[in-house]
């Protein structure tokens, strides 16, 4: 089977310095199915004009496949409506949209937001500087030592203060499953929106957010096999509509004169100027190919056997230190420490070796602080990626650490 | 010897190995021989931005040569400066401040280590050039 789904994405028969490329890095971006590819040229060449506003034939097919577009990342999401869906550049842009419009709308001095220790800068940048523009408090909630949220200590976190409370789905370091639902029902007793971000999440589990509950999601496209600078806010309507815009332009408004504009409704509010109509489109075939790596049985049997086999041979070794732990809520995605070997010179020789791994703090500076290091090798793995790399990486990974010490 | 040819035995010592990987053992071997650091001089201000890895370079001038001394994390940066040191520790000032570097290049350097390698590579040797620089004027 999974030979069967390499085929579809070109870019994996590469080679890298005259050998096969082993393309571990997965959470940094994935690589995209000749579905994408395809739909994104058809789009270009076939209905490429801009959308909403021109009556024209090719208008016409262009609104139809974003919209389609919308309407399909709904229901990926199980989101109640199609306005709750706005597209924007990427998991950031969603951030900073939300950070932005939401602290606009709520936040005041003295007011609190909270983030986890583990969060991507993109997730924790965005609300410091709201924190700042607002002289509101950032408060962080820490991991336990094997990575897990220290969830127990979340309750003592919150106070009337608390505006929002902005966490990941699954750190794009620790590669744990984080317990979403749990965060959400303890906030929302105190009446505390949440937001997740999804960027890994969505890529391995399957998302509702209405069972979730949570107030905001939001991803990337190119991590989710979609093209880059496409990305997705869910946001709940009753949020999204006490928001003030967060760009002004055309598109989003309603009315405008000299003096004053009245805004669209939802979605378009949140949607200024052109949009990536030819790339967002992209986000269908995506979902396709994600729902049916997750419901293949044959796909999860061969994902579950490259986690426990890579997870066994790294925390046997003694040299290495895995960061987050537990097993049961763990995806294929393994950060570590080599005892005496410096990242960065595993992560060469291993690219000498055609395995693209990263190497660094993988924008976490506060999470390498709190772990105390000052940077990982990290290996993560996609649908794509088989037991036959994973056993390829394992034994480089060795011949790499041999070299160094 | 002069720059030129200092140069000329590095950039052999370094065709001999035909393979990457033998060229960063030939790397690693360099790194693990440098001179030891000392830890106290591992302070901010003799830290170079713009490598993965940490890389600390200092200076002095003895009897109108330059010397430098240097220590990395990681093994590999290790083995470049000692390259770079190799060639440039012990001569006059101004002859560093008006060299233009190329031998890096020459030696395929620049072209093969990854983008962020390349970076500190390039802000290695602005460092030196600006130590240079400076000893030069005064």
């Amino acid at each position: 089977m999974t030979e069967e789904i390499r085929k579809s994405f070109p870019a994996l028969s590469a080679t890298v310095y005259g050998r096969p490329l082993v393309y571990l890095d997965n959470a940094a971006t994935s690589h995209r199915p000749q579905a994408v590819i395809d739909a994104w040229t058809s789009l270009v060449c076939g209905a490429n004009a801009n959308i909403h506003r021109a009556v024209h034939h090719l208008a016409g097919l262009a609104t139809d496949a974003y919209e389609d577009c919308r309407n399909q990342v709904a229901a990926f999401l199980n989101a109640p409506s199609r306005e709750e869906i706005v597209f924007t550049s990427g998991a950031t842009a969603a951030v900073n949209l939300v950070a932005f419009s939401f602290g606009e709308a709520f936040v005041r001095e003295g007011d609190e937001v909270l983030v986890s220790v583990a969060e991507h800068h993109s997730n924790l940048v965005p609300w410091q500087l709201l924190c700042q523009r607002k002289k509101a408090v950032l408060k962080v909630l820490d991991i336990r030592e094997n990575g897990e949220l220290a969830v127990e200590s979340l309750e003592n976190l919150l106070s009337e203060r608390t505006k929002i409370v902005a966490i990941s789905h699954i750190s794009n370091v620790l590669g744990l499953v984080n317990p979403v639902q749990e965060i959400v029902g303890i906030c929302h007793k105190r009446g505390i929106p949440v937001l997740v971000d999804g960027a890994q999440g969505v890529v391995h589990e399957k998302v509702d957010v209405q069972e979730l509950d949570c107030d905001f999601y939001l991803f990337s496209g190119h991590k989710l096999y979609a093209a880059t600078g496409t990305g997705v806010l869910y946001g709940k309507r009753k949020w999204m509509e006490a928001m003030p815009p967060y760009m002004g332009g055309g598109e989003m408004i309603e009315h405008v004169t000299l003096e004053k504009t009245s805004f669209a409704p939802l979605p378009g509010k949140f949607e200024a100027g052109t949009q990536n109509f030819n790339a967002a489109p992209t986000l269908v075939p995506a979902m396709t190919f994600a729902k049916a790596c997750r419901e293949d049985g044959s796909v999860q049997k061969e994902q579950q056997a490259i986690l426990e086999y890579v997870y066994e041979q790294i925390t046997r070794n003694e040299l290495i230190t895995l960061y987050g732990t537990p097993l049961a809520s763990k995806i294929p995605l393994f950060s570590f420490v080599v005892k005496g070997a410096h990242h960065e010179d595993l992560a060469l020789i291993l690219d000498k070796m055609g395995i693209a791994v990263r190497s660094g703090q993988m924008c976490a500076e506060p999470l390498m602080e709190r772990l105390g290091v000052t940077g990982l090798l990290r290996a993560s793995f996609a649908p794509y990626n088989t037991l036959e790399e994973a056993e390829y990486f394992i034994k480089s990974l060795d011949k790499a650490i041999k070299m160094l010490l | 010897m002069t720059l030129e040819e200092k140069k000329q035995e590095i950039i052999e010592g370094f065709s001999l190995y035909e393979e990457w990987l033998d060229k960063y053992e030939y790397l690693i071997e360099l790194g693990k021989n440098l001179a030891p650091f000392p830890e106290e001089k591992k302070t901010e201000d003799r830290l170079i931005k713009g490598c993965q890895s940490r890389v600390w370079l200092d200076s002095e001038l003895r009897d109108g040569s330059l010397y430098f001394m240097a220590d990395s994390d990681a093994v590999i940066t290790r083995g470049i400066i000692s390259l770079l040191i190799g060639v440039y520790s012990g001569r006059p000032a101004q002859e560093i401040a008006a060299d233009d570097f190329a031998f890096v290049s020459e030696i395929g350097l620049k072209d093969n280590l990854s983008p962020t390698r390349a970076n500190g590579l390039a802000s290695m040797i602005e460092r030196i050039r600006e130590i240079a620089k400076s000893y030069g004027r005064e």
